[in-house]
Formats: C-alpha cells, structure tokens, sequence
C-alpha cells in the first residue's frame, strides 16, 4: 500500500463518509465536500509529471490475491497518467458544475457516492500492469455507468438506456476477460509488462488471432464503435453532469485506452490494425452522418462522442498499421501523436458542450432543435462558449480541434505515399472516409450553433430563458479557455504529456521531441483537405434543406436498436421457454432429474475406472440371516404393491427391526439398540401423525405403474449394487479404523470402540448431530404451533376494526 | 454373505427411489425411510461382516470388528431419524393447511409476470 494506492482508492473510501456524511447534513450543497477530492488526486498527479517527462515509470505492487496471480499492480506511464489526469481533472470540473445543476432535491447521496466510485474504478483502470484486476475495475465502470444512467429511475428511458448500456459493455468485457486468459495462457503471465517481454511467444501462437478478437470486443464495446455504438445515444437519459464525465470524457475512452496499451502487443497482426482502422474510420463516417437528423441535443452530442471515438481509433489502428506494414516511423508517429493529442482536446471541447447543453436544458426547459433557436441575445455567455467549443470540433482555427484535426488528416492523407502491398488499390478510401467524416463533422458544428442561438426565436420554450447562474459557468468557461490555450500554445502539451503518452503507447524510450504548429505552409495537404471541409461543408449547411430528405429512407426494421430490442425480447422468450419446459415445478421431475444424473455418472464412472469382482473372503451364510433378507424382501414389496397405508407402515416398521436384528448378527449391539429404540419411536409417530390424516386414503389412485419410475429406480438400484460389489472387491488402502482399535484406551481410556469414537474420536460430528437433531426439534415446534394469517383474513380483521 | 446385503441394500434403494418418485407425501416419506435403512446396510457391508469380535475392548480377544462404520451408522440413524419425524410433521402440517397430501396438488397458481 504506497501512496499511489491509496490515490486511486480515495474516491472510495471518501464515497463512505460522503454517503455517511448525507445522512445527517444537508445544509450545505454535497458537492462542496466530494469537490477536494479529485482535485486533490489532479494535485498529485501533476507532480507526477515530471518523473514521466524523463520516461520513468512507476511500479509498486500491493498483493491482493497471489494465489491466483491477481496483484494490484500500479503501473504509471506516460498514457496512464494522461487519462489519469483527464479522469481527475474533468471529474473535479464535473463536480463543480453538478453543484450548479442538481438541485438539493435530488438525491445527491447516491449520486455522489456512485460518481466516486466510478473515478476509483477509471483511475485503477489506467494505473495498472495486472490484467485481471483491470478487468475488475473496468467492470466496475459498467456498473457505476449503470447506477449513473438509472440515476431518474422512475423513468422508463432511463432505466432502458441504463440497462442497455450495461448489457453490451458487460458483454464486450467478459469477452475482454477471455482474451486476457488467452494471453495468460500463451504468456503464463497476467502482466501487462510481462506480457510485452513475452512478444515472441505472441507472435507464434496460434492463438493470438483468438485473443485479439476478444480483446478488441472489449475496446469497440465500451468505447461504443460499430456496431454497439447504440448504448451511447440511449445514455443520454443520464444527468448532463454524467454524460460530460462518463459518456464523453472518460468511461468511452476506457476502450482507446486499451487499444493504446495493448498496441505494443500486436501491432504485429494485420487483424488488430486492419479492424481498429476500418472500424474506427466506419464509426467516425457513420455516426457524424447520423447526428445531423438527430433532434434532442444530447442526441447530436452522444452521435459526435461515437465518430470523435471512431476517429481516436482508426488514429491508433494506422499508427499500429505503419508498424507492422515497416512503413515509415514518421507516419506511425504522426498518427500516435494525433490520437493523443485528440484524446485531450475532445476531453476539453465535449466536456464543455456537454455542459453547455445542461445548461441550456436547465435554463430552458428542453433540448428539441426544434424548439430552441435565437437565444444569442438572451444567453451571451453561452453563446460565446459555444462558439469556441463547437469551432474546435468542426476543426477551426485557431482552436485546439484544428490542430489534432490536421494531424489526423494529414496521417490519413500521407497513407497514400506508404506502401501496403495488396491494399495498395483501395487506399484512396481511407483519405476520402475521413474527409467524409470531418465534413459532417463540419455541418453538425455548425448546426449546434445556428439551431441554438440564431435563427429565429421560437418562444416555444417551457421556461423564460436566460444566462445560468455564475457556478454552472465556471467549468465550461475553464475547460473553452484551455480549448483556446491548447490552441494557441499547443507546445504546453508537447513535451509533458502528449510526448511520454506517445511513447507509452508505441514502448520506445526514445524521445519524440514532438512540436505542434497551426502552420505548415501551402504544401501541407492536410491545410487543403481541412479548406475543402469546410467549403463544402458551408455549401452543404446552406443548402441543407435540398439533401435532408436523405434520411427520411430509414427504416425501422433495419436499424441496430431494432436488431437489439428484438433480441432482448426473443432471448427472454426463448429462455422462459427452455426454462418453463424442464422447471416443471413438480418435486417427481426434479427428482429425476437427479437420479438421472446419478446413473449417468455412475455408468460413466464405471466405465473409466473399471468394475472389479472379487468373491473370495466373503463371510459364510447363516440361515437366520436368510430368513432376516427374505422378510425385509417381503416387506419392500408389500409396501411397494400396497394401497393399504397401514399396511406399509407395519412393513416399514417390520424392515426396521429386521434391520437391528442384522446389527445383532454382525457384531453391533450399538446400533441395534439404537435401531430398536429409534424405529419404535419412528413407527409410533407415523401412527400418531396418521391419525390425523384423510381416513380415506386417496393415494389407491395414484397406484398406478409408471415405467420411467421403474425405470429410473431400478437402474439406481442396480448401480448401487455395481458400486458395492466393485468397492468391496477393490480394496485400495487398509481401514484406518487399526487407529482407533489400537488407541482406544490409551487415549480415550475406554473400552467400547464404536462409543469412544463417537464421544472422542469424532466428537465434534456428534456435537453436530445434537445440533441438527435441536434444528429439527425447533422446527417441529414450530410447525406444530404457528398460526399462519391469510391475507384476506387480515383484511377482514382491519375492516371490522376500522367499524368499531 | 456380503453378497446378499449388498443386493439387498440395492433392492433397499431402488424402491426408495421408486416410492420418493410418486406423488403421495406419504410414499415419499416411506421413501426416504427406506433409503437409510439401504444406506446402512451398505454402509455396515463396507466394514466387512462378522469378522472378528465385537469392537468392545477385551483382552483375550484379538481382533475385533470395524468400529468405525459402526459409529457412522449411528449417527447416522440418529439423523434419519430427525429427519423423518420433521418431514411426517411436515407433511402433517401441510395436509392441514392445504387440504391434500398430493404434493403436485400443492403447487398453486404461479404469479404472472
């Protein structure tokens, strides 16, 4: 326990007392008291900085379980510490802003505790080596997210967006979870570390294919690419606070995390690179396309957060490409860089219009486009912060999206002077996707803007709006001053984040001295692509009203959620079919159920172990000991065949003392003087209870011979006696009773063994069986005396008092 | 001999089966009181039958019987025991709150939802 631990379980172990805290004190706003606490875990991390900016790296285990090789290794890099420190600086930000926003009303307990949970659970996501404990971590992020969603949970919408969330992260992590054992087993090692010094082995095992397709089930699940990006719009029913911080910040790039850390392990296979790449690209083109019909701002902002994710990660897939293709190291960098760089700037710039919209929802009563328009004058302040934010992510100058957006097309443009051998006729499309993409990106931008502030005012609002209180500005106000800073002076980052998070990702110690300039010259074609993004983007805004009719030819019936929600349903089905049809409720086919399976592992056993038969030491036969098996014969099948309940109770009985007469020929007086008193006890008490049952019997009908029955005991039966005959012939050890027989008075000072071993030998199981024996008699007690009171009963009882 | 025991501890628990399989309460208990007499009869077998004395400590004796099943089958019984007079309870109970001694009858209707 360092004190680097205890950084990333502060939010944890100050969930206790804040939720404690609630319970008692509620004057002051609960945001104030959890606000310390990421900004003292940013503090800290800040001071970390310098250690990575040297390429040191920090590694302190704590052993959690080593049995199983799970250790709550800390592993701080370059990358980790970048989101590490996103993770705690926006979430200080989004804690601020969430005091603005939730009122006292709301129940901040649980919204607070679970938001802390959620950054102890991100922050041990990216501060790790051991593959496991990530995996836990990265589960608790589900389910926070889920806790977080379904904070409204008396609202349909949320609860379906909570549990759908959960449902397809879930999924794609107990994936992941495969894929990590798949690298244990081919490595033998659950560190990450570990794993990189094993690369060889990777890269010969059949297996790795296997293990990267799980792992990358993980990645596009949780930072919602192609095709499970539907959880992301769904999510949306969360608070704002939640979505700026979970849905957009943080939890979505748990997934970009991954792919960056994982890329050092296979960027060798052309299946990781090739799939981040065509995915990532896919999902940037398809859900910048898709946000522009969408209505609900959030909706806009949730399809944005999907194609800035997509664009991260086909920026990872190309700089992984580039390695293994051998192509130029130039390119691979340029391509890291970008991912990184963005990562921040779409931390920033979402962040904020995340909040922004929260604001304009609080201030305004609604979140339709339709519905909004022509607030510039009323909310100066937004508008502005608006403005820059929305800018940044269309890819203007001179804000910081400009820049990682240059970056980026310039990496997808120089793809084309790379060679990548077979791919070399299609990768035009790569370029042309990407434009693509930043055009829509473009026009949706601008659309945020136009559709909120411009135009004409609509009045059609449910509140009178106007600017928000100073606290609710404060956060997006700081984080479009960084979008403005990083802009103008995106060398800040260069040496001290964005440089060691590169090199955490591509594993090289080699510094990158990496410079970022708004500049490139003319010859930069990036420069052209982004002039013709928003030329065409401008004409296409314009004309907006000549091309929308594109999206009026979707069909219901085609889309992923329809797929989802009719799996969801016939899964349900499906399975209370299956399950309806062998629970059947009737304690007969449980029963045969068990016996069934006794016989087949009891022939299966016997098959692999063998069946011995040996007749030889067998005690002679004394004709008393006939009679004594031909009575309890008698007896069985009496009672078998009997409609008489009387009958087979004396039969019953009659086998009992059979039974202790046979304990008095083989040498047990014990036992038969137990069996003597505790079968004539038993047989008493049948009498007595059956005194009390239906004279007349109505079991005769149920007489009837049923052939699954006879055929299900008698093939127990038989096994049983396979079982003895086998297990008294094959003898494997001595009887350890030698024990007991040589010790019996030297240690327990008494003569009658089989008492010796009851009371001293195996004392405690005796003292257990008065215990069972006590359960019993509590629970006859009870059974005989308790008075169980209908409802209805009760009812009647209230209503004659409520006469009186 | 212990041919014979093991049979009949066979037969012993295959009609056990065979009762704890039909619908009646009462059969079921019969049922399960059958199937510790069939275990312990197995149970005894396992130890090896009438060798040697019986396991109370004497010193003109050389060898005695296997104590330790012998302990076992005591708790045992003792066990079984409880066990039957809770369920006979049980059962008792049942058939005074439910009116039936069919257990499939007992299974009421199941919530729609």
């Amino acid at each position: 326990m360092t004190l680097i631990h205890l950084a990333i379980l502060l939010p944890v172990i100050a969930a206790v007392f804040i939720g404690t805290l609630y319970r008692y004190y509620r004057r002051i706003h609960l945001g104030w008291f959890v606000l310390p606490v990421p900004l003292l875990i940013v503090i800290y991390l800040f001071t970390l900085i310098p250690r990575a900016m040297n390429g040191q790296v920090i590694h302190e285990t704590m052993q959690f379980m080593p049995r199983i090789g799970m250790n709550f290794d800390v592993y701080i890099d370059g990358l980790g510490l970048l989101f590490a420190i996103l993770i705690s600086g926006i979430g200080a930000l989004v804690v601020l802003y969430s005091i603005g926003y939730l009122s006292e009303k709301e129940n901040l307990g649980n919204f607070y505790v679970f938001l802390l949970m959620f950054m102890t659970a991100m922050l041990g996501i990216v501060l790790n080596d051991n593959v496991i404990m990530l995996y836990l971590f990265w589960e608790l992020t589900s389910i926070s997210s889920f806790l977080l969603i379904a904070f409204w949970y008396t609202r349909d919408r949320s609860l379906y967006g909570a549990l759908k969330s959960m449902i397809i992260t879930m999924f794609g992590g107990f994936l992941m979870l495969g894929g990590f054992i798949t690298l244990y087993l081919i490595t033998g090692t659950f560190s990450i570390r570990g794993m990189i010094e094993a690369l060889p082995q990777i890269q010969e095992s059949p297996l790795a294919p296997f293990a990267i397709v799980l792992i990358l089930f993980g990645a596009f699940t949780k930072s919602a690419q192609f095709p499970f990006y539907i959880w992301l719009p769904d999510a949306m029913e969360a608070p704002t606070p939640v979505s700026a911080y979970l849905h957009s910040a943080t939890m979505v790039k748990a997934g970009i995390y991954l792919v960056a850390r994982f890329t050092p392990l296979f960027a060798f296979s052309n299946l990781w690179v090739w799939t981040i790449l065509i995915v990532g690209l896919f999902t940037m083109a398809w859900a910048s396309f898709n946000a522009i019909k969408k209505d609900d701002l959030k909706a806009i902002l949730a399809f944005s957060t999907v194609s800035q994710l997509g664009l991260i990660m086909s920026l990872l897939g190309l700089g992984a490409l580039s390695l293994a293709t051998g192509a130029n190291d130039e390119l691979f960098t340029v391509a890291v860089v970008a991912a990184v760089f963005h990562t921040i700037n779409h931390a920033t710039f979402k962040g904020a219009l995340f909040m922004i919209t929260g604001i304009i929802d609080h201030e305004t009563g609604t979140r339709s486009m339709k519905r909004l328009g022509g607030l510039l004058t009323i909310m100066p302040v937004s508008f502005t912060l608006t403005v820059i934010t929305a800018l940044s992510m269309a890819g203007l100058p001179p804000f910081n999206g400009f820049l990682s957006k240059e970056l980026f097309l310039e990496a997808m443009i120089t793809v084309l002077k790379a060679d990548f051998g077979a791919m070399a006729s299609t990768d035009f499309l790569i370029p042309l996707v990407a434009v693509i993409g930043s055009i829509f990106t473009f026009i949706y931008s601008i659309l945020i803007i136009y559709g909120i502030f411009l135009g004409k005012r609509t009045h059609d609002t449910p509140k009178e709006p106007h600017d928000p209180p100073v606290l609710m500005l404060i956060s997006p106000a700081i984080l479009s001053l960084l979008v403005i800073i990083f802009g103008l002076f995106p060398n800040v980052l260069s040496a001290t984040i964005i440089d060691p998070a590169a090199m955490g990702i591509m594993d090289s110690a080699e510094p990158l001295g990496t410079h970022l300039a708004m500049w490139h010259g003319f010859a930069n074609p990036a420069l052209w692509a982004t002039v013709a993004v928003v030329i065409i983007g401008s004409v296409m805004f314009y004309f907006r009203d000549r091309w929308m009719f594109i999206y009026n030819y979707h069909k219901e019936a085609f889309t992923l959620n329809f797929l989802y929600d009719q799996g969801l349903l016939y899964s349900r089905i499906g399975s209370e079919k299956v399950t309806d049809g062998y629970m059947t409720g009737y304690i007969r086919n449980y029963l045969v159920y068990i016996f069934g399976f006794f016989i087949v592992m009891g022939i299966i056993t016997l098959m692999n172990s063998g069946f011995n038969m040996d007749f030889s030491g067998f005690a002679p036969v004394g004709i008393q000991e006939v009679i004594i098996s031909l009575i309890i014969l008698i007896a069985t099948a009496v009672i078998l065949i009997t409609r008489s309940r009387m009958v087979s109770i004396i039969m019953l009985g009659s086998i009992g003392f059979s039974m202790a007469l046979f304990f008095v020929f083989f040498r047990a007086p014990d036992l038969a003087l137990t069996q003597l008193a505790i079968e004539t006890v038993t047989t008493a008490l049948f009498l007595v209870c059956f005194y009390h049952l239906p004279k007349k019997s109505r079991h005769e009908e149920r007489m009837r011979f049923k052939f699954t029955n006879f055929i299900v005991s008698a093939g127990v039966g038989i096994l049983v006696i396979l079982f003895g005959i086998s297990a008294f012939s094959g003898r494997v050890f001595e009887p350890i009773s030698e024990f007991h027989i040589e010790n019996v008075y030297e240690l327990a000072a008494g003569g009658n063994m089989v008492n010796v071993i009851l009371v001293d030998f195996r004392g405690f199981d005796t003292l257990f069986e008065t215990l069972v024996f006590g359960i019993a008699g509590i629970g006859i007690y009870t059974l005989m005396k308790l008075k169980l009171t209908r409802k209805d009963e009760d009812n009647e009882e209230h209503s004659e008092e409520s006469r009186v | 001999m212990e041919l014979i025991t093991i049979i009949l501890s066979g037969i012993l628990i295959g009609s056990s089966v065979y009762m704890m399989l039909s619908k009646s309460i009462i059969r079921i208990i019969i049922g399960t009181a059958l199937l510790s007499h069939g275990v312990h009869l197995m149970l005894l077998t396992m130890g090896r039958l009438k060798q040697g004395n019986v396991p109370v400590l004497d010193p003109e004796v050389s060898s005695y019987t296997d104590p330790l099943p012998q302990a076992l089958i005591l708790t045992a019984i003792v066990i079984a025991f409880a066990l039957t007079s809770y369920i006979l309870v049980l059962a008792l109970r049942m058939y005074r709150e439910l009116g039936t001694d069919n257990v499939e009858e007992m299974k009421g209707v199941p919530h729609d939802d």
